[in-house]
């Protein structure tokens, strides 16, 4: 297994920690939190396989969390000694006295055992920023140039980027964890103006929670990908547009992760739910009240939260609370039976300890609940995609995800993607374009009639998921199979932009 | 260690040939509240080095936080590493200098908690005031303040702080049916009259009161200031002068080259951007952290003054760097941290514009904005937190939500009128963009394209 890295572990981590969390108790806090992180990310951008820029950049510091008389306190700070971890926790009980003026309801946390002195490292062979930069680009480079000599692509792009994150926590309950972990995402565009219109064609990697190992060849076959990228847009910019109307859907798991994510991951965040985003991203219409009872799809749809999967990008041991982190139900047999959850929202309804959910993606942010991997299960013996495209007799099969919005209470969405082909009789004839689909998340998931088996099982995710005031980003995954659907809207983009 | 301290000691660290140097220094302040109480809060600090290296035309670009003394010699000399291995890169220029702002040595000052020390109290009581009349209200507050300094081996000096204010405040109906929206920008909190902002809601939330379902279609739509800023700065982000030239979005000409020139509305409207504009100051000079499509490491400290991207109602210019200028054949007009949209003379307020529509759609809000079809900028999103009917001059009652499907330029096309431009916030795009001056406009067939259920 992986190691902390000796550097990070060299930071005068416990000494901050006691330094911070006493000052706050000395000053009345009811509890105090203390998280110091390092988040190192690079990205890489090239154009027609030459570099067009490149960022190597870290954020360090540490935040110190109250609660006093009641009320959060929140500060962060950047001086890495004892005295200033101090001050810092005197600035966030000071926010917490002129932040009582606005409060009207005590904050109390959902009881989580002691996890002291643990340590946790993700699952991955090769630290990204052990590769040099010239490596790095110079792969890109190759695999961009191979698709120029194709004279069916005009231009290029690919961009790389990664991420190290390094967590410390401690609280005054006793809880202290280090952690580490890495994640990836390359992406390879082809483009070309033909046939009178523009288009592009990317590969369908999804980020993942793996090291430098997965550009060359662990967990993705990124030669073969990009091989094919040529053939599928010439297809594409020659294919017909749709015709509008409604369609059966095959959706293959390169595009239904983001549709689970829009229309179930977010749907189910309790805070969400209960309205702490009501004035940005919006509530939920998974209300709290429908707990238990909401057939939110088809008796065959069964969907989990779980911050454990290997390679997930949510994945880690322990949340920015100190909650050990777990797998749990969202969706049983189509009903709708968890929610996402940090210790506050937990214990404000009741539902026992959290289920690990806390996420803060700065060290100058505050913790808020955030997204496990929400992942949509196979069937133990479902069919594999062919199969499902066997039951259709006109319909699309869609890969790879593009646009995408849903409304602010997670009802009407409308997606488009990366390929669509095609099905009649059974049988794929060839790609069409111009295609987005729209539905209303309950009637989109009551029509799902199959879920593929876990043949057709992919991982995707994003790297980038935004919530919160102000705006955090969280890396999330969404595992799904293909999955059937039934007389789905399927609209023409061309039509709708009034042409 | 000063800010300019670090900036001269990276300068004279690094053994490239050339370098750049920047320092943001950051502090912010917050309050996050929903259901009339608090959720979350808090105050940050923040310090970033940037150091860009420049070896031959090779650029390495190395950022870090919080850097002490004994590591900035680590810190320049990783980026001149990566400039030596770095291949040469196409938009490489002399570098911009020399200049010197008057105020280079003045310290950096951090925003607190204290800018909310009348606000808060004010927000506490319209939290009272809310809950006594049955309303809920939900929001986020938050000033950021940035102070930048920028340093070069070519005798750049150059120094902006940069105050960010903003106020969102969403109300709701206990049953969170009827929910209504505004929020400002500011520089300092002072000017926020939360109880006023509390009024206008109060109001929107009794039109609502009366409930008129509408199917999709096409409508004619009165589109807020907040709304119209939201498209536009899509327009804006999209008018990168490579892409369009390369034959990539709704600004290039078919068959090769920039749609500059060509004219993008009836209407003789303006938009512009202007770093010196009352209120929406931001910085007068390139700060690029990074390289990209839309801006170059070698342009920083490049001077910016007002630019017009619309002007009379043809595309003026699109942004662009050195480079890209040099390969359109354009002026060199990089981009602007805000946007300004004028019409003609004697535009009126929206309020004027609802009491002469005869019948039509009102919106406070757009949101989810997504970008459909680059090609005509066709963009989706939905309505929220208030669509009314508009009859005889008069709002009528709530409407349902909907999906839109539509182009901002291709509404600067069918807009039939273009109201009296006021200060505003986007409402999606504020996270990123807050320094906006737009107008209302009326579109005779907005594209609502299905209903949201969403309340």
């Amino acid at each position: 297994m992986r190691q902390i890295d000796p550097d990070f572990l060299a930071l005068p981590l416990r000494q901050l920690a006691d330094a911070a969390l006493q000052r706050a108790r000395d000053l009345g806090a009811e509890h105090a939190d203390f998280r110091l992180e390092r988040v190192r990310g690079e990205t890489l951008n090239l154009f027609d396989a030459r570099l067009e820029g490149s960022m190597d950049a870290d954020d360090l510091g540490y935040a110190v969390r109250v609660i006093r008389d009641g009320t959060w306190g929140f500060a962060a700070g950047i001086e890495l000694t004892p005295e200033a971890a101090a001050a810092v926790a005197e600035q966030a009980v000071e926010v917490a006295r002129v932040a009582a003026a606005v409060n009207r309801e005590p904050v109390e946390l959902a009881p989580e055992p002691v996890h002291a002195g643990v340590t946790w490292v993700s699952s991955y062979e090769v630290d990204p920023f052990s590769v040099p930069l010239k490596e790095k680009v110079a792969l890109l480079a190759d695999w961009s140039a191979g698709l120029l000599k194709d004279p069916r692509v005009d231009h290029v792009a690919a961009s790389l980027m990664q991420v190290k994150e390094q967590k410390f926590y401690a609280d005054t309950a006793g809880t202290d964890t280090t952690q580490q972990r890495v994640r990836t995402h390359p992406v390879l565009t082809a483009m070309r103006a033909a046939e009178g219109r523009f288009d592009d064609m990317r590969t369908l990697a999804p980020p993942a929670g793996r090291g430098y190992e997965y550009l060359t060849g662990t967990g993705w076959d990124f030669p073969s990908e990009v091989a094919l990228l040529p053939e599928l847009l010439e297809e594409k910019l020659k294919a017909p547009s749709v015709e509008a109307g409604p369609y059966d859907l095959v959706i293959h798991p390169s595009n239904l992760w983001l549709t689970i994510h829009e229309s179930i991951g977010h749907a189910t965040e309790l805070d969400r739910a209960l309205g702490y985003e009501a004035a940005y991203a919006g509530t939920s219409f998974a209300t709290f009240d429908k707990l238990g009872t909401l057939q939110y799809g088809s008796p065959i749809m069964n969907v989990t939260g779980d911050r454990t999967a290997e390679h997930g990008l949510a994945t880690i041991g322990y949340d920015d609370e100190g909650v050990a982190t777990r797998r749990f139900d969202i969706v049983r047999d189509g009903r709708l039976v968890g929610y996402q959850l940090d210790r506050r929202m937990a214990l404000l309804k009741g539902l026992g300890p959290s289920n690990g959910c806390a996420f803060a993606d700065s060290p100058g942010h505050v913790p808020i609940q955030r997204m496990a991997n929400v992942s949509l299960l196979p069937a133990s013996e479902g069919p594999s995609t062919e199969e499902l495209i066997s039951r259709v007799e006109r319909g699309l099969f869609i890969l790879g995800d593009k646009s995408w919005s849903i409304d602010m209470q997670r009802y009407n969405f409308q997606f488009t993607g990366q390929r669509f082909y095609l099905i009649e009789n059974g049988r794929v004839t060839g790609q069409v374009r111009d295609v987005a689909y729209q539905a209303t998340t309950t009637d989109f998931w009551r029509s799902m009639e199959a879920v593929g088996g876990p043949q057709t099982y992919v991982l995707g995710g994003a790297m980038n998921c935004g919530k919160g005031q102000p705006g955090q980003v969280a890396p999330v995954s969404h595992g799904c199979p293909s999955a059937l659907f039934r007389g789905v809207k399927i609209l023409n983009t061309v039509q709708e932009g009034g042409k | 260690m000063t800010p300019q301290e670090t900036v001269e000691r990276a300068l004279a660290l690094s053994k490239a040939d050339d370098c750049v140097v920047i320092v943001d220094e950051g502090s912010t302040a917050n309050l996050r509240y929903a259901g009339n109480t608090l959720t979350t809060n808090g105050v940050t600090r923040s310090s970033r080095l940037t150091v860009i290296s420049v070896t031959g035309q090779g650029v390495g670009v190395v950022s870090r936080s919080a850097v002490r003394p004994d590591q900035l010699a680590d810190v320049v000399a990783a980026a001149d590493l990566a400039s030596r291995e770095a291949p040469p890169a196409e938009d490489a220029r002399p570098l911009v200098g020399p200049a010197v702002s008057p105020d280079w040595d003045v310290p950096a000052e951090p925003t607190s908690i204290g800018v909310f020390s009348a606000f808060a109290p004010a927000l506490g009581e319209a939290f009272a005031v809310a809950e006594t009349a049955n309303r809920k209200l939900y929001g986020f507050a938050e000033h950021v303040l940035t102070t930048t300094f920028l340093g070069s081996s070519s005798g750049l000096r150059l120094r902006h702080d940069q105050p960010t204010g903003r106020l969102e405040l969403n109300a709701k109906s206990p049953d969170m049916t009827r929910s209504a929206w505004t929020g400002v920008a500011t520089r300092d909190f002072s000017d926020v009259d939360v109880a006023a902002l509390d009024a206008g809601l109060a109001r929107r939330l009794d039109w609502a009161k009366r409930r008129l379902d509408l199917p999709p279609g096409r409508y004619e739509t009165l589109i807020p200031p907040s709304s119209v800023a939201d498209l536009m700065i899509y327009l804006y982000w999209s008018a990168g002068a490579r892409d369009a030239a390369d034959g990539r979005t709704v600004f290039s000409k078919p068959g090769g080259g920039t749609r500059v020139g060509e004219s993008l509305s009836g209407s003789p409207v303006r938009l512009s951007s202007d770093p010196a504009a009352a209120g929406i100051q931001c910085a007068p000079f390139v700060i690029a952290h990074a390289g990209g499509r839309q801006r170059s490491v070698f342009d920083n400290g490049l001077p910016l003054s007002s630019t017009d991207w619309i002007h009379d109602g043809s595309l003026a210019a699109l942004l662009q760097t050195r480079h890209s200028a040099e390969l359109t054949g354009l002026a060199t007009t990089p981009a602007i941290d805000n946007l300004i949209m004028t019409g003609p003379d004697g535009g009126r307020s929206l309020d004027e514009m609802v009491a002469s529509t005869e019948r039509g759609l009102l919106l406070t809000c757009l949101w989810y904005i997504r970008e459909v079809d680059p090609q005509t900028l066709l963009l989706t999103g939905l309505t929220r937190d208030g669509v009314y009917l508009v009859e005889k001059g008069e709002v009528v009652g709530e409407v349902n939500n909907f999906r839109f499907n539509e182009s901002p330029v291709g509404l600067l096309d069918r807009m039939t009128e273009v109201g009296r431009e006021e200060h505003t916030l986007p409402r999606e795009w504020s996270d990123y963009f807050t320094r906006a001056v737009m107008p209302a406009v009326r579109v005779p067939d907005f594209n609502m394209s299905t209903v949201s259920q969403a309340s």
